[in-house]
């Protein structure tokens, strides 16, 4: 490089070789090598993990036990990633408050679940009160993530695309630190039906799961179906994938642009207090950071397999939490680290850092280079 | 030309403010030498707090009172303002004095974590005022954090419930620090000979979530556990910030250890609980927390699931002083907060306010003027040397490390019969060990 700054006093022989050194795919040999080590580490680990003395090797119900935990987790990861995909589809912004609109929900059926619990109409009537806790937890998503759109996004539409990222995460605390203020510190005891209760189980398919986590995999498909549906099918769905491809024309085409964004919004919110329940249900905690935490999970879940497309946003939740709950085990147990599960996150951030490089638009992207 | 001379006349009115403190502070600590004790507040190190004629001794609190182990701190809390009611000799909401000074709390939050131990305990050293500080709730709040800050200035740091080992080894103790709370060297030889008495366990699994406190009680179980004979199959860790657990819980549940181990904070405690449950792989795993798990709000957060899992906590039914604790104390503790006591450490906190309180009245200088004066290092000598302290809980003997409680009775009680608010059945632990800080080291 530093011979480049000295290219006008060089002789022409250096300018030469030198062109010849640039047009070395520099860039595709790192990727090369840096593809071979880690395909490499991989192998190793796993070479070793699954030939382990008999009586440390993992057998195979708790590689079953992994997938589904996994599965069952991506299934969440995958309903807020959907909420981030559409956002960034029509407006190319990240809305970093998402996981803050989940949270919301979260807490809202939280009060209703919990009077609900109380009195005993959760046991006594569950598909009822079901149904009600996730309407309660739908409509607070999605009129706060409309609110958003609303107060911190919409009269930044036309400002330069770095400020309503920094109003996002501006967002993003201000309605953490609001529920922080309203609802209090302490973490609360999310109550679950006895129907749907840890120690019941379903067997689907010959696989027996948690039946939360039954319901968990399968509003996650049918929303990604649901979802798929009905943005290609329905006059509105044409509307939003209007928007998205050319805002200004579309709205010389006569489609109210405003609207539009806003359903968007409003789907992102709906899906966003699905996932609320079902977080709340599964763990039976809420407090006001796990919007926080999950948030950036389902981010990196939908830049994982695409931002902007609803499939891969579904792929990429489901990588990602087969990553956390596979990853450590099968890659590291065999190299004997000590509690594997601690690096979770470094499987999780080299497999998105390994992707970008890769595929810079996500594993089912449109592969074109976006700067955020 | 103007904005030069107001600077002039800002630089001599501050320099006239600080003559003037000067001159204040030498005529207080000249009439204490004078007072009649052999201490000369000018000279000697960290100097005196000088608590003014019919003025409140300061006293600070630096107690988990928010977040998910506000439980913890709160219900210490409780134990302090319990302790300075009965200062007069009465439980009757009308605060006691210590030498005729009323006492004022400057209550801090530790927020169970370093940053919280770090902020809070910068606060109190900023308050010249302060004469030592109940707390923290925390033991990674204290671990060289608020330790050190309120050490660096001769303020005595005495804990209710930090349990772990480090905060009184030699080298990482700080002369300044003391706790009534038991050390977890105890807690996991008598964890451990439960584990091998009562359960027969021959292997068992460990989980922390790298906190010193955790980590301190893993490790000293394993010492313990392994010393006896026992195998530890599994050492594992999480991230706090995490929900899901299954993912390590099904590691473990691989070596279907006979006990699983983790001692950790109220909703990681629920969280291992709740997914330990349904791991098949754990099924015949005994489950076995700590007294971070002993409060009121992880009853609620473990539902169903906690009934059967072992917990151990000061046993409360062991006390020295049992007939006053549960005839006087606790009424007193359920009128005054309208609750049972939610967490395990308030006799504790009760009790280290006693012990200031007596060392203070050791050592403070009372001057002719009606003022007191405490030197700081007086202080913390008078706590150091406390021999046979009756407090609620033991007789406390401070060793040189800052461990006062040194024969500790621990319980292990089974959920749901647990004696905190929320607990059903008659708050019986089901072993009760006493142990001696010295046979708990020494044992491993």
């Amino acid at each position: 490089m530093a011979q480049g700054s000295e290219v006008p006093v060089a002789p022409v022989t250096t300018t030469v070789s030198l062109g010849r050194l640039q047009r070395l795919p520099v860039r595709r040999l790192i990727q090369i090598v840096l593809a071979i080590i880690i395909i490499a580490f991989v192998a190793i680990g796993s070479y070793k993990t699954l030939t382990l003395p008999p009586e440390d090797r993992y057998s195979a119900s708790t590689w079953k036990a992994f997938v589904i935990s996994g599965v069952a987790l991506g299934g969440i990861y995958a309903l807020v990633a959907l909420g981030y995909t559409l956002v960034y589809g029509v407006l190319r912004m990240i809305n970093f408050a998402h996981g803050e609109v989940m949270m919301m929900g979260c807490f809202v059926s939280f009060f209703f679940a919990e009077a609900y619990a109380e009195s005993g109409f959760l046991n006594r009537s569950p598909f009822v009160a079901l149904a009600i806790i996730f309407a309660i937890a739908m409509v607070a998503s999605c009129c706060i993530a409309m609110l958003l759109e609303r107060v911190a996004y919409r009269p930044l539409r036309s400002a330069p695309r770095l400020v309503p990222l920094i109003t996002a995460v501006g967002a993003s605390l201000f309605l953490q630190n609001t529920a922080l203020g309203f609802f209090g510190p302490e973490t609360q005891a999310y109550p679950v039906p006895d129907i749907l209760g840890g120690d019941k189980t379903w067997t689907v398919l010959g696989i027996t799961m948690a039946r939360i986590q039954v319901v968990v995999i399968v509003t996650a498909v049918l929303a990604v179906i649901g979802l798929t549906l009905f943005i290609s099918r329905t006059k509105v769905g044409k509307s939003i994938r209007a928007v998205a491809e050319d805002r200004e024309i579309a709205s010389l085409m006569g489609i109210d642009v405003d609207r539009a964004i806003l359903i968007t919004f409003a789907i992102g919110g709906l899906l966003a207090g699905v996932a609320a329940v079902q977080f709340g249900m599964t763990f039976g905690q809420v407090n006001f950071h796990i919007g926080f935490s999950l948030g950036i999970a389902a981010f990196t879940a939908s830049v994982l397999g695409g931002i902007g497309s609803i499939r891969g946003a579904a792929l990429g939740g489901l990588i990602l939490g087969l990553l956390y709950s596979v990853g450590p085990a099968l890659l590291f147990t065999g190299f004997h680290i000590p509690a594997p599960f601690q690096l979770q996150d470094v499987i999780t951030f080299s497999v998105l850092v390994l992707v970008l490089i890769f595929r810079p638009g996500g594993i089912l992207g449109s592969g074109e280079q976006e700067k955020v | 030309m103007r904005k030069q001379r107001w600077t002039r006349y800002l630089v001599g009115i501050w320099a006239l403010a600080l003559v003037g403190a000067a001159c204040s502070n030498n005529s207080s600590s000249g009439s204490a030498g004078s007072g009649g004790g052999a201490v000369d507040c000018s000279t000697v190190e960290f100097g005196c707090v000088t608590v003014a004629a019919g003025a409140p001794i300061q006293i600070g609190t630096l107690l988990s009172v928010s977040g998910d182990n506000a439980d913890l701190g709160t219900d210490s809390l409780y134990g302090v303002q319990l302790a300075l009611d009965h200062l007069d000799g009465t439980f009757d909401q009308k605060d006691g004095t210590i030498l005729g000074h009323a006492v004022q709390l400057q209550n801090e939050d530790d927020m169970c974590s370093a940053e919280g131990g770090q902020a809070g305990s910068t606060k109190l050293a900023s308050n010249p005022d302060i004469v030592a500080v109940i707390g923290t709730s925390c033991s990674g709040a204290a671990l060289g954090v608020a330790d050190k800050t309120l050490g660096d200035k001769g303020i005595v740091l005495l804990s209710p419930s930090n349990t772990n080992p480090a905060l009184t080894a030699p080298g990482t103790h700080n002369p300044f620090y003391f706790r009534t709370a038991h050390n977890d060297a105890i807690q996991g030889s008598v964890v451990a000979d439960f584990a091998q008495q009562k359960l027969q366990a021959k292997t068992a699994a460990t989980i922390h979530d790298e906190s010193p406190y955790t980590e301190g009680l893993t490790n000293a179980f394993k010492n313990s556990f392994t010393a006896l004979g026992g195998q530890v199959v599994d050492e594992e860790s999480i991230d706090s910030s995490d929900q899901d657990y299954t993912p390590v819980l099904t590691k473990i549940g691989q070596k279907a250890p006979d006990l699983l181990y983790g001692p950790d904070y109220t909703a990681e405690c629920a969280l291992i609980l709740k997914q330990g449950r349904q791991v098949a792989g754990l099924a015949n795993t005994a489950f076995m927390g700590s007294d971070g798990c002993y409060a009121s709000n992880f009853i609620k957060l473990a539902g169903s699931a906690i009934n059967g899992a072992y917990y151990s906590a000061p046993d409360l039914s062991a006390f020295d002083q049992k007939d006053f604790y549960t005839n006087e104390f606790i009424p007193a503790y359920k009128q005054q907060f309208g609750t049972a006591p939610i967490s395990a450490f308030h006799a504790h906190a009760y009790d280290a306010v006693n012990l200031l309180a007596a060392a203070i009245q050791k050592v403070a200088i009372q001057n002719s003027d009606g003022s007191l004066s405490i030197p700081r290092v007086a202080l913390r000598d008078a706590v150091q040397s406390t021999t046979d302290f009756q407090g609620i809980v033991t007789k406390y003997t401070c060793s040189s490390t800052g461990d006062c409680a040194t024969t500790v009775t621990i319980g292990v009680y089974q959920a749901p019969n647990l004696a905190i608010e929320g607990g059903t059945g008659d708050g019986k632990p089901i072993f009760t060990e006493t142990k001696t800080l010295a046979e708990a080291l020494g044992g491993g």
